[in-house]
């Protein structure tokens, strides 16, 4: 019995402590004006919760959300590839996938069903724990990201007061999936290509931090929460206070979304696996599952950044006018969330591939130091937040000569003698 | 609580147990970034969320590429052991050299005040005041341990490009 009490004692503190933890980061207390509709997820959580004994409560809600993110991204990203291949179909003047089921909507589930069916093979020589760890690892760390971002004004997963760094630690894993495939396949090529792909995330994964720092440090805050709440408020009733309708937030979003396209590997900049030029880089020796789950990785890669993106610069759920305010903020998180994933698809349609050299050229030369530029805009737009009347149009003169300026220096400097191109036998 | 320490302790040792026996130095590094992810979580359950994502961050994600590239970019085939055998001279200074750093680390954890059982729990550091003191009184640390990072990365840099034949010179 003595020997039982501390155990019991320890068991009790771990439980009140994760249900701390859980009912701190999930129940954002719903205010009494909030329309049903924005209640609404929360009702049904609690309404399922409820049928569970009080101590279990913190694991239901935690799963919950779990399941309800994956659920939701997996059916997003199964949809996704579809919508792409629609999407890519039209622009490139054909019909795209249009024989399973009506208008083509079973066919990602024929995908799915042909990716589990293949064979799965892998190489004899193949590192075999490392060749199975990495897709496994991969899809793990992209699906991370996912919980610190606000969904809705009642639906976040988990709150923490370092939600922005939590995001990108998550993300830095990926770059060791990637390492591994390229690794453990014991194949030159796939090793080269990995080491193209690294290349590629290292170089990019700098403008990127460099263009969320601005957002944090206007927000005071590395919390999604209040980054988010600090873009809401509209002037004149119609004008939103987002990140992006500002000078350095425009150039932040432009070249964020620009870093993560290249960090998701879409094109333009999908040399890793440049299925048309170079071999499937580090995909060579994989098939069947494991390769649709680097794809699947790939797709909640770019909905992960895409969200965190809506987040930074989009206002995250709010609302782009007071008076649209009456329809629930996980349907306009949505809306944004749709409108970029669609962007990059028309991107992936419209622009030729990037290489290698241009690649890390764009990265190094002319991102970096343009982010750099932008977080000195960035504090000049927070020091000079007092100025009324005409120093405004002061202000925002200088912040919009701080963006363009160097913008198009740098870009005649990096292009000079190269652009534009001429195609002299086409 | 103590359950997950004793699991986070675990992982820790054991993944640094394991970096240190195996042969494949591949393996030894994907392992010492489990090490690294370990701490990771131990800064994690000790309250620290800021340390814990800025380890994760650096370790995990960039300083885990420094060493994959030394490594792959050191040796010319994949089968090449650069480890010498174990000789009597090689497990003295391992474990003279595994006393010292134990010694300086248990002597430096010792001589700190640390007020084991505190009345109350201290208060948790908001992250403006972590940031205030890092920009502000430690400003230097920082600093400095930014040129140290930079050093190894050049480091690493020219352990890759110098030729493993002795002929001709890195481009």
């Amino acid at each position: 019995m003595i020997a039982v009490t501390p155990i019991l004692s320890v068991a009790t503190s771990v439980s009140e402590w994760m249900f701390e933890r859980a009912t701190h980061s999930l129940t954002l207390v719903a205010t009494g004006n909030d329309r049903f509709l924005e209640r609404f997820p929360l009702l049904l959580r609690d309404w399922i919760t409820g049928h569970l004994p009080e101590s279990l409560g913190w694991l239901a809600v935690s799963l919950l959300a779990i399941v309800v993110i994956l659920a939701a991204f997996g059916l997003l990203f199964a949809y996704l590839t579809l919508a792409e291949r629609k999407i890519l179909g039209r622009i490139q003047n054909r019909p795209g996938p249009n024989r399973t089921g009506w208008f083509g909507l079973l066919q990602p589930f024929a995908d799915g069903i042909k990716a589990v069916t293949k064979e799965d093979v892998v190489p004899r020589e193949a590192d075999a724990v490392l060749h199975f760890l990495a897709p496994v690892l991969l899809v793990a760390m992209s699906l991370l990201g996912l919980a610190v971002i606000p969904f809705g004004r009642h639906l976040l997963a988990a709150n923490l007061e370092a939600g922005v760094l939590y995001f990108f630690a998550a993300g830095a894993a990926t770059e060791l999936a990637v390492f591994m495939a390229g690794w453990a396949s014991h194949n030159k090529y796939s090793l080269l290509a990995a080491m193209r792909a690294l290349a590629q995330l290292i170089s990019y994964e700098l403008p990127l931090l460099l263009s969320v720092v601005p957002v944090v440090m206007l927000a005071g805050s590395l919390s999604t929460t209040h980054i988010v709440d600090a873009q809401g408020g509209w002037t004149f009733g119609w004008i939103p206070h987002w990140h992006v309708l500002t000078p350095w937030g425009f150039a932040g979003f432009l070249m964020f979304m620009i870093a993560a396209l290249a960090e998701s590997n879409r094109s333009p900049f999908d040399l890793p696996e440049a299925e048309s030029e170079l071999i499937a880089g580090h995909l060579t020796e994989y098939s069947g599952f494991k390769y649709a789950l680097f794809f699947m990785a790939e797709y909640f890669g770019m909905c992960g950044l895409s969200a965190m993106a809506v987040t930074l610069f989009l206002g995250g759920w709010q609302a782009p006018c007071a008076f649209l305010e009456f329809i629930p903020s996980y349907a306009w998180f949505t809306v944004k969330l749709l409108t970029l994933l669609l962007g990059f698809i028309w991107i992936r349609a419209t622009l030729p591939r990037l290489r290698m050299d241009q690649l890390t050229r764009l990265a190094w030369k002319f991102l970096v130091p343009l982010t750099l530029l932008n977080l000195a805009n960035a504090a000049f737009w927070s020091l000079s937040a007092g100025w009324s009347g005409p120093l405004q149009w002061v202000r925002w003169a200088i912040a919009v000569a701080v963006v363009v300026g160097p913008f198009l220096f740098l870009g005649r400097a990096l292009t000079a003698g190269v652009a534009p191109r001429t195609y002299r036998y086409a | 609580m103590n359950l997950s320490f004793a699991l986070i302790a675990f992982l820790i040792l054991a993944s640094a147990v394991l970096a240190a026996t195996r042969r494949d130095l591949i393996h030894s590094a994907l392992l010492l970034v489990g090490n690294w992810l370990g701490v990771a979580f131990f800064y994690l359950w000790a309250g620290a969320e800021f340390v814990a994502f800025a380890q994760a961050l650096v370790y995990v994600g960039a300083i885990s590429m420094v060493v994959l590239f030394a490594v792959l970019l050191t040796r010319r085939t994949r089968t090449e052991l650069p480890l010498l055998v174990a000789t009597r001279d090689r497990v003295v200074s391992a474990v003279l050299g595994g006393l010292a750093v134990f010694g300086v680390l248990a002597v430096a954890v010792l001589r700190t005040p640390l007020d084991i059982n505190p009345a109350k729990p201290a208060a948790s550091v908001s992250m403006l005041s972590l940031g205030q003191q890092l920009m502000g009184p430690h400003a230097a640390a920082v600093l400095i341990v930014g040129v140290l990072l930079t050093v190894s990365l050049l480091g690493a840099v020219v352990l890759a490009s110098s030729d493993a034949d002795g002929k001709g010179e890195a481009p």
